[in-house]
């Protein structure tokens, strides 16, 4: 990443501009041409440093208000092939395998659900649990009970 | 919530075109007009059922480093160490759970090093350890919600 695909993505990490040309009005924010910025953004897009273009849609305000952190102590030899399967699952939008910390946190696969409420999380926690069988050992639900910050991630100029 | 709104949350959550006239390119697809598309995705904004339009980038793969912590704190200690968290700039989120280990925030920094530095401060800061739960694997992250 250089100084103008720094530059493009400062411009860019709030949104888009909703204009009829909004790559043209980035451009000239950045002071190079619309094709350049095209061209870079397009290759952000190859090499994955741009996830995607498009919508982020709010969950709360979609009726997804339980929206809860399921956790699972899967075995360590079955992990990568389970956590695929999971991560397919289309309530399931984060899947990740990180560390435990024994004896205090024996969990190493996160799996964020999304549900109306928390009747509808627990059953598609459910079919994680019978997706997992035998290699799971426990799993729990964590529910978010505050926000106690949301600043998101953003670079500073 | 009419049609278009439904069309716009549910087509449009990646494959945004990168072209001279990508709103014109995509209202052509979902059956409407450029500005008609403009007014509802300002107003998806403005209601915020979006919380943002545009693109969504790889944190990790922008340099920087990037982790999710946990804590276990005491409930009647929990708003100071709260707010000890919250002042530090690199904390994006931080969220109160329903568990032992109570609280949980993403923290990125500028350098990868930078994250270690930030983490010990948090323990030294608030007498508590910290349980740094970095990413070993993502299997996929991918907003699928339908309306």
């Amino acid at each position: 990443m250089d100084a103008i695909d720094r530059a493009i993505i400062l411009a860019t990490q709030c949104g888009l501009p909703l204009v009829p040309q909004p790559y043209h009005a980035v451009a000239q924010q950045v002071g190079i041409t619309p094709d350049e910025v095209m061209t870079r953004m397009c290759a952000m897009l190859d090499d994955g440093m741009i996830r995607r273009i498009g919508a982020v849609p709010n969950h709360y305000a979609l009726g997804y208000k339980a929206n809860g952190m399921t956790v699972w102590d899967v075995a360590d030899e079955r992990i990568d092939e389970l956590g695929v399967l999971i991560g397919r699952l289309d309530f399931v939008s984060h899947c990740y395998q990180r560390p435990r910390h024994l004896p205090d946190w024996n969990y190493n696969l996160f799996a964020m659900v999304h549900g109306h409420d928390k009747v509808e999380t627990q059953q598609k926690a459910f079919l994680i649990a019978e997706l997992l069988g035998d290699a799971c050992r426990a799993h729990e639900i964590l529910y978010s009970t505050r926000i106690l910050k949301k600043t998101g991630l953003r670079i500073t100029g | 919530m009419d049609e278009l709104d439904r069309a716009i949350i549910n087509q449009l959550q990646g494959d945004f075109p990168v072209s001279d006239s990508p709103y014109a390119e995509m209202a052509q697809r979902l059956g409407t007009n450029e500005s008609e598309l403009l007014a509802h995705i300002q107003r998806l904004l403005a209601d915020k059922v979006l919380t943002r339009f545009g693109p969504m980038f790889h944190a990790e793969r922008l340099g920087g480093g990037l982790s999710l912590a946990a804590m276990k704190i005491p409930p009647d200690d929990f708003e100071r160490v709260a707010a000890i968290v919250n002042q530090m700039p690199e904390i994006a989120h931080n969220y109160a759970r329903d568990h032992v280990m109570n609280m949980w925030f993403v923290l990125a920094t500028e350098t990868p090093q930078g994250l270690p530095e930030v983490l010990e401060k948090i323990a030294h800061q608030t007498g508590y350890e910290v349980f740094n739960m970095p990413k070993i694997k993502e299997y996929f992250v991918e907003l699928k919600l339908q309306v």
